[in-house]
């Protein structure tokens, strides 16, 4: 018979209306699957009782295999042994070639249809969506088998600061997986609600998630039982795998010895690895490392000398939380909570250090290497309808802006950063040239002022504009983000409302270091883009002016223009042209100036002429109002 | 009388006290299912008037008059099945279940 949990007064399911719902940790390192039974939020383990599984995938000529028994293939054959894929999420086939280097896999050779990288395997190509979709097939089956049934709901936690492409790329994963997403949820967001602080009063709540490789930081603001992810900073290279590298420093170092065999970096790295999970609860701890080749090597580290080696790391996290509260405007004493998330926040250094900065005890209560998961199965449970008298709502932020291309290779921002989800933004754009009965929009992610320094997300153009004078059409550039961070724009002209839309499902997205690195360039550079801005803007106008006056003179050259004045006016164009191209602004405004001085004239004997045709053959009462 | 096996008490209190309220547990049956009856267990926060309540291992139980009658002599167990762990009623005046287990005739 089936076994029964203990539900809320009253709201016990009827047989067959108890939803099987999960939250997933899809983590770059480890991946956990959680459900909520009898009112708490329980991991659910392998057979062997283990929590986590590693997010690691090795593909055989055997067949696949996942989590443990692909780490102890993969010694043998690392080739085909997938570590990390996470990083590769959303990201095509550009992005790919500035980190290949670094990764610690072979990418096959670019697929001419797709833009998605494959990864080279004994099993042929594989993409990171397939790669992680048998992530999540194997934290499903676990799933299934500790609830007795299919899983009708999953929340699957995403970093804060995951793009459109991220978040497309995670949900594809789980549909491959046969997963329904009921929603992506931030992984701060889920470790505040694993601490049940979504019940508490309006507060700031600061998520400090040291993991194994990477550091994130994240302000969150707590309204009504509503989480608004304010802000968010990280540094994508630092975690507890750098603590780590310490120790195995001081060992080499201690040791005398120079030049460490490649062989010999996994053992060394595993004594320096335990030696740091000790120092959690010991005042010293002595370290034993077999080595094969330097003989055995005794020593013994204090928890002093492990910190005085790890504290300009951790010092490098708390810079980052100080940046991140300096960009929101807020003080320390201000924050109302501090959440540790991340294996690495157990070391006391670390909760000591977070501790001084923002003045309060961190909470420490939960597993920090389960509570994203925790989190994310108490969300699960309340939107699939479990628990009906709970109304959790989420809100998350836009982590960089979203907006259009306009002429000149401008960005013209639409969506601004951390503006909160679900949004809707319109505005209006017109045509540039006469007659123009289409347009291209390019859609854009980025903080810069140059597209060419944006992520471009998708282009589509609108068709079937009524041929109308350059400025005249009236058309409206629509986005639309939902609460799970999916783009839509819908561009439409007004005056005969032909429209086009498109759903942003990019291939290819930002990954954190580019984000990072993006908004330090904007900042940095905000000046230069200003004045690059103000340079294109300029160059724009040029060209408008050139247009305008090449079409008049073809027109009404000949008949309103003395030779010397069309040779006069010909040479200011030509000198326009010429400095058109050059990046000195004050230079081509001079032209413009010399060239709308000369043209005056004769663009009022235009008008002149204009009005006199339009009138002649008319009577004066012909315009007089009746 | 409805009992608990220790293991069953156990889980009990740690459920509870998690839960940080509540002042015990109810066991009832409820009309649906495909099979006629389905168990109900529910943290009890107030009392009904025509609740009965049982003592065991430091759990209240509360069950209604009603509900008493099919669950009379019931033992509450706490197991494993694989990867699935939860309450299971080992009741003597259970004759049949539907295929699933959910819900049962008396």
């Amino acid at each position: 018979m089936a076994l029964l949990q203990i539900s809320e007064p009253g709201c016990a399911p009827a047989p067959h209306q108890h939803k099987r719902a999960v939250g997933i940790d899809l983590g770059t390192t480890y991946s956990l699957v959680a459900t909520m039974q009898s009112g708490q939020a329980k991991i659910i383990e392998d057979e062997a009782g283990r929590s986590l599984l590693p997010s690691v995938v090795h593909f055989g000529t055997e067949g696949v295999s996942v989590g443990y028994p692909a780490i102890s293939l993969g010694q043998e054959d690392p080739l085909n042994c997938i570590y990390s894929i996470k990083r590769l999420m959303g990201r095509g086939a550009t992005d790919i070639n500035r980190v290949r280097e670094s990764l610690p896999f072979k990418l096959g050779k670019p697929q001419t249809d797709s833009l998605v990288p494959h990864i080279a395997t004994a099993c042929g190509p594989k993409t990171a969506v397939e790669i992680s979709s048998l992530i999540l097939t194997r934290l499903k089956a676990r799933a299934e088998l500790a609830l007795a049934g299919d899983i009708e709901g999953a929340v699957i936690t995403v970093p804060a600061y995951f793009d459109e492409a991220q978040r497309q790329a995670t949900k594809d994963a789980a549909r491959l997986a046969g997963i329904p997403v009921l929603r992506l949820l931030s992984e701060p967001t889920a470790a505040a609600i694993a601490y049940g602080l979504d019940r508490r009063e309006d507060s700031l709540v600061a998520v400090f998630d040291l993991g194994g490789g990477t550091f994130d930081f994240s302000l969150l603001h707590l309204q009504n039982g509503i989480f608004e992810v304010i802000a968010v900073g990280g540094d994508a290279h630092l975690g507890g795998d750098d603590f780590d590298h310490c120790i195995a420093d001081w060992i080499l170092d201690s040791a005398q010895i120079d030049d460490l065999a490649d062989t010999e970096v996994g053992n060394l790295l595993a004594v320096a690895k335990r030696a740091k999970e000790k120092l959690t609860h010991q005042s010293e701890v002595k370290i034993l490392w077999p080595s094969d080749l330097y003989g055995e090597i005794a020593l013994t580290l204090s928890r002093q000398q492990f910190d005085s080696m790890v504290r300009p790391l951790v010092e490098k996290a708390v810079q980052v939380c100080r940046r991140t509260l300096n960009q929101a405007q807020l003080e320390t004493d201000e924050i109302a909570q501090v959440v540790l998330v991340g294996g690495a926040t157990r070391v006391p250094l670390v909760q000591q250090a977070v501790a001084d900065c923002f003045n309060k005890t961190p909470l420490t209560d939960l597993d920090p290497d389960t509570v994203v998961a925790l989190g994310a199965a108490i969300q699960a449970d309340v939107l699939i309808g479990n628990q009906p008298d709970t109304d959790l709502l989420l809100l998350d932020v836009v982590p960089l802006s979203l907006g259009i291309e306009t002429m000149g290779g401008l960005v013209e921002k639409i969506i601004p950063r951390n503006a909160t989800l679900p949004i809707a933004k319109a505005q209006q754009f017109t045509t540039y040239k006469d007659g123009q009965t289409a347009l291209t929009l390019h859609v854009l992610q980025g903080e810069r002022e140059l597209a060419d320094e944006c992520r471009s997300l998708a282009r589509f153009i609108l068709h079937g504009i009524p041929p109308m004078t350059a400025g005249a059409a009236r058309i409206e550039v629509r986005f639309e983000l939902d609460a799970d961070g999916l783009l839509q724009v819908s561009a439409r002209e007004l005056s005969s409302g032909v429209e086009n839309r498109i759903e942003v499902k990019p291939s290819y997205g930002l990954s954190d270091v580019e984000i990072e690195t993006m908004l330090r360039e904007s900042i940095a550079q905000g000046g230069q883009d200003m004045q690059l801005r103000q340079l294109r803007e300029t160059q724009v106008d040029a060209q408008r002016l050139l247009e305008a006056l090449h079409t008049a003179i073809q027109e009404d050259g000949e008949q309103l223009l003395s030779a010397e004045e069309r040779l006069a006016l010909e040479e200011a164009m030509q000198d326009l042209n010429q400095v058109l191209s050059g990046d000195s602004l004050a230079a081509i405004k001079q032209s413009i100036d010399t060239l709308e001085n000369l043209s005056d004239p004769f663009a009022a004997r235009r008008m002149n002429h204009a009005v006199s045709e339009a009138l002649s053959g008319h009577k004066l009462e012909e315009f007089q109002d009746d | 009388m409805i009992a608990l096996t220790e293991v069953a008490a156990d889980r009990m209190r740690t459920f509870l006290n998690n839960r940080g309220k509540g002042m015990g547990v109810r066991v009832a049956v409820r009309t649906t299912g495909c099979s006629g009856l389905a168990y109900v267990i529910e943290f009890v926060d107030e009392l009904q008037s025509d609740d009965v309540t049982f003592e065991d291992q430091g759990v209240t139980l509360v069950v209604d008059k009603k509900s008493l009658l099919y669950l009379d002599g019931s033992v509450l167990d706490y197991t494993k099945e694989g990867l699935n762990e939860g309450f299971k009623f080992n009741n003597p005046n259970e004759k049949e279940t539907c295929g699933c287990g959910e819900s049962f005739t008396v």
